[in-house]
């Protein structure tokens, strides 16, 4: 992605500190995620009116509310559909798509599954806590089999959906999974996402601690290894990218498996936005061109 | 009456129609002629039925028309569905070889052409298309030049060998004609005007253009696709983004998402489409972004008819999305203003931060008309409202927007104001940073819809938007009747029906009964007490709706107490022809019905 302009004074978290204090419940994996992203910026250096903080509706698409940039809290699965329209406008911008499992992978499977293919320039962070949270507890597309909530009081029948390989399959050019529970690794993982041309998918484990009794730090701290670590692994490997994406269960991989930087994004494809983004144009068709369209019809 | 000539081509899908009709109407216009076509067609890509009717003449035409003078079948089906529509001094001409005519009524000329004598078959498949072209122009007193030019330009990219070929066989019609059969007794007259000739759809892409739309995006459905395929085919040189989309629900939120970017953004779709796309106007209304959503009815419920017409979507557009929030909807009256009305709402929208919806349907859509070139402005004023974009001033930029200067933090996105318009500053300009929600918020943007909900504040932004509907009202010039001031009888229409309409007026006055008509373009506002006014002397009042339940008579009287003396109405997907309210307003005023539903005669 774009970093903007270097301004001339510092951007500390500080500045980056929301009107109100985030809503989550204490210990809430999104704490961790909400940090991640000011160190992010702040390491970066993005001036925050060049950055959009676009969400959906849930626990986690609260987030633009708690964080001092330009945000968007949008409908239920709609905010990458948003995104799209607003990057296209206005490439310049820094775009983030931060929500949940549900709202991304649920309501919004189809936008999720069409912004990849399209590589449309965005940082798209899920806080995926295999759970319906702000609806008091209902079963997630990433619940695993088994699991028992208050929709599916007597455990989950259906498979859960692999956001890893799906993201693979749909051509996104950059996918990561990061784990709340390591600051310093998801903060990087961030970084990386934000300065890839092109549509960037980061997976968080972000448990929740009310709903989710399955999948807590305790469960992950063990399994989380890290893929940074393995001196074999070669992210530009899709192959190798999409078997690892397989693994769960006492190994559980996280960092970046894949990222390919051979493919153009959206915005850069399309000869419209050779003059600059669409917001800085002059409104008005060329007086030779407004008449060539009337001629075409006489 | 207004002196009008219709040619009216069928056959089945795939049989080209479209080709002699283009053709036809080219011609037509460059002779300085209105003209007004209408294909009825269906959901098929090869086979079905096809009549495409092209209405011209020196004055203007707004609609089909009662009567085919010049009628073309390409198959049997057609001529055994349409002959018998053909009154005394029409004609039609046939492939002898293929189409056996059935009974014509006194007066008709049947023309068969020998079709294989005249042109070989086996290289030319559409040779009766081109050998009818010849003959109907010849009868119609136009002379070959004006043929040739035309299928020239036609089949030029195929190559000279291809255009001698075409222009032959059209000779051979036009001489066959001349030498066989009676020609029209009124030559088609000529003027000096000139006409463009377009679909609503292609009007309302240009209008789009016009109105400085930089982005674009659509799924396709009918009738509704043409806007995608004009947007998609100017997009360079108009400069403007123009995405198609995964589905409707998409389109809206894209669409809003280049608005807050700060960009004039728009959309259409039919009303399936629409249906999908309400949760986004909800959106559009709540973070104050405006969008412009075109619905361009076709008949429903559900998939209903793809290809027909219908005004049955109004009640859908009144209450899209829900909750309360202000909101326009605006209905062209005819083709030309397809064009006209997009910058219109661009400018209410932008001033006043909320969803436009442009109520099209089919009949306009898909329909063409011959249009003035000066009645295309492509440098109407544009008011982009409050509007702070990142701008560093270097910009040769016609927005009318100020560029976004620093704030020392106090910036509110949703200040409370007298009219209800809150400065919008977008993504990108320094010190205005603020995040918009579709939750209830305050001033400065920040929730009070979870953790501390309030009814005084909710209240108060409730009260906020909702005072914008006062500015609206205001800015949406009022509804007029027509002449004569004084009549027998008012016909009420909204939108499409505005030349049928006029020429059923027109009819009636002719034969002796005075009629005008109130044709109203803006629904929301509706303006209902200037509505009343405007009505209450009338002596006889009929709404002219294009839908089975009478959508705009329920409307009128839930906002006005309004009831009208009797309602003419029509659902079978096809659109009104003159005669169809002519009659029914005379047996209404003749006391037999206060609801006419007229018989739509021609099968299609």
């Amino acid at each position: 992605m774009a970093t903007g302009v270097q301004r001339a004074t510092q951007l500390t978290v500080a500045d980056l500190k929301g009107k109100v204090d985030p809503d989550w419940c204490p210990g809430c994996g999104d704490f961790g995620v909400l940090a991640a992203i000011q160190k992010a910026l702040v390491e970066l250096q993005i001036p925050n009116h060049n950055v959009v903080a676009i969400s959906g509706i849930g626990c986690s698409s609260n987030l633009p509310g708690f964080i001092n940039t330009y945000g968007m809290h949008t409908l239920h699965g709609r905010a990458l559909a948003v995104a799209t329209g607003l990057k296209l406008a206005n490439h310049e911008l820094t775009v983030l798509v931060t929500g949940g499992d549900g709202d991304g992978f649920g309501i919004g499977g189809n936008h999720f599954v069409h912004t990849m293919r399209r590589n449309v320039d965005l940082l798209y962070i899920v806080m995926d806590n295999q759970i319906y949270g702000l609806t008091t507890g209902q079963t997630s597309p990433t619940s695993r089999i088994g699991m028992k909530t208050k929709s599916m009081p007597f455990g989950n029948i259906e498979a859960p959906v692999n956001p890893i390989s799906l993201a693979l399959a749909a051509g996104a050019t950059f996918v990561a999974r990061g784990f709340s529970g390591d600051q310093k690794h998801l903060t990087e993982l961030i970084k990386q996402g934000i300065e890839h041309k092109g549509f960037s998918f980061l997976d968080v484990f972000s448990p929740c601690v009310t709903y989710n009794h399955d999948n807590t730090y305790q469960w992950y701290r063990p399994r989380v290894k890290k893929l940074e670590d393995d001196s074999a692994y070669d992210a530009s490997d899709w192959p190798m990218a999409m078997e690892k994406s397989l693994l769960w269960g006492e190994e559980i991989p996280i960092g970046r498996f894949f990222e390919r930087t051979d493919v153009p994004s959206l915005h850069a494809a399309e000869p419209v936005l050779n003059e600059g983004p669409l917001v800085r144009l002059d409104p008005r068709v060329p007086a030779d061109a407004a008449r060539g369209f009337i001629e075409e019809l006489m | 009456m207004k002196q009008t000539f219709a040619v009216a081509i069928g056959g089945a899908a795939g049989q080209g129609v479209a080709t002699p009709g283009d053709i036809f109407a080219k011609i037509f216009s460059r002779r300085g002629l209105s003209l007004n076509a209408y294909n009825a067609y269906q959901s098929i890509i090869r086979g079905g039925h096809t009549l495409l009717t092209i209405r011209t003449g020196p004055e203007p035409v707004t609609n089909m028309g009662d009567r085919i003078d010049l009628l073309i079948p390409l198959n049997q089906d057609t001529m055994d569905r349409h002959l018998k529509l053909l009154r005394s001094g029409a004609a039609c001409i046939f492939n002898a070889d293929t189409i056996k005519p059935g009974e014509a009524a006194d007066g008709v000329q049947l023309c068969p052409l020998p079709v294989s004598e005249l042109a070989d078959i086996t290289r030319n498949k559409v040779a009766q298309n081109t050998l009818a072209m010849g003959a109907g122009l010849h009868m119609m007193g136009v002379g070959f030049a004006p043929l040739e030019e035309a299928l020239r330009e036609q089949f030029r990219k195929k190559g000279e060998a291809v255009v001698a070929e075409n222009v032959g066989v059209a000779r051979a019609g036009y001489d066959y004609a001349a030498a066989h059969f009676t020609s029209f007794p009124n030559p088609l007259p000529k003027t000096e005007k000139r006409y463009a000739v377009l679909s609503g759809n292609i009007a309302m892409a240009m209008g789009g253009a016009a109105a400085g739309v930089k982005f674009y995006c659509a799924y396709p459905m009918s009738p509704s696709t043409g806007v995608l395929h004009w947007m998609a085919a100017h997009a360079r040189k108009a400069g403007i983004m123009v995405r198609q989309v995964e589905d409707e629900i998409g389109v809206i939120n894209m669409a809003i998402g280049a608005a807050h970017a700060g960009v004039r953004s728009m959309c259409a779709t039919s009303g399936g489409g629409f249906a999908l796309m309400s949760e986004g106007l909800g959106m559009s209304a709540m973070i104050e972004t405006p969008v412009v959503v075109i619905n361009c009815q076709r008949a429903g419920p559900s998939t209903g008819v793809p290809t027909k017409t219908e005004q049955g979507d109004l009640w859908q557009m009144l209450g899209a999305a829900f909750g309360d929030y202000p909101r326009a909807i605006v209905a062209p009256l005819d083709i030309a203003d397809c064009f006209k009305v997009i910058p219109e709402m661009f400018n209410l929208v932008d001033r006043f931060q909320c969803p436009g919806l442009v109520l099209c349907d089919l009949l306009l859509s898909e329909g063409r008309l011959g249009v003035d070139p000066k009645d295309m402005d492509f440098s109407p004023a544009i008011n982009r409202g409050e509007l702070i974009l990142p701008l560093d001033g270097k910009e040769a930029n016609g927005n009318g927007a100020s560029a976004g200067v620093a704030t020392n933090g106090g910036y509110k996105r949703y200040k409370f104001t007298e009219s209800g318009i809150s400065p919008r500053a977008v993504p990108g300009v320094p010190g205005h940073t603020h995040t918009v929600a579709t939750d209830e918020h305050m001033e400065d943007g920040v929730l009070i819809s979870d953790e501390f909900t309030n009814p005084i504040k909710r209240r108060a932004m409730m009260e906020k938007r909702m005072r914008k509907v006062t500015g609206i009202e205001a800015a949406v010039p009022l509804p007029t009747l027509w002449e004569p001031r004084e009549a027998d009888v008012t016909l009420i229409g909204w939108g499409s029906t505005k030349g049928v309409i006029e020429e059923a007026c027109d009819i009636l006055n002719e034969e002796g009964i005075s009629a005008n008509q109130l044709q109203i373009r803006w629904l929301v506002p509706l303006h209902g007490e200037a509505i009343l006014e405007l009505l209450k002397n009338a002596r006889h009042t009929i709404i002219v709706e294009n839908n089975y339940s009478g959508q705009f008579a329920r409307y009128l009287r839930s906002e006005t107490s309004f009831v009208p003396d009797g309602n003419i109405r029509k659902y079978d997907g096809e659109p009104f022809m003159p005669h169809h309210i002519v009659e029914a307003v005379k047996e209404q005023l003749a006391g037999k019905t206060h609801l006419s539903v007229p018989m739509h005669e021609i099968m299609v």
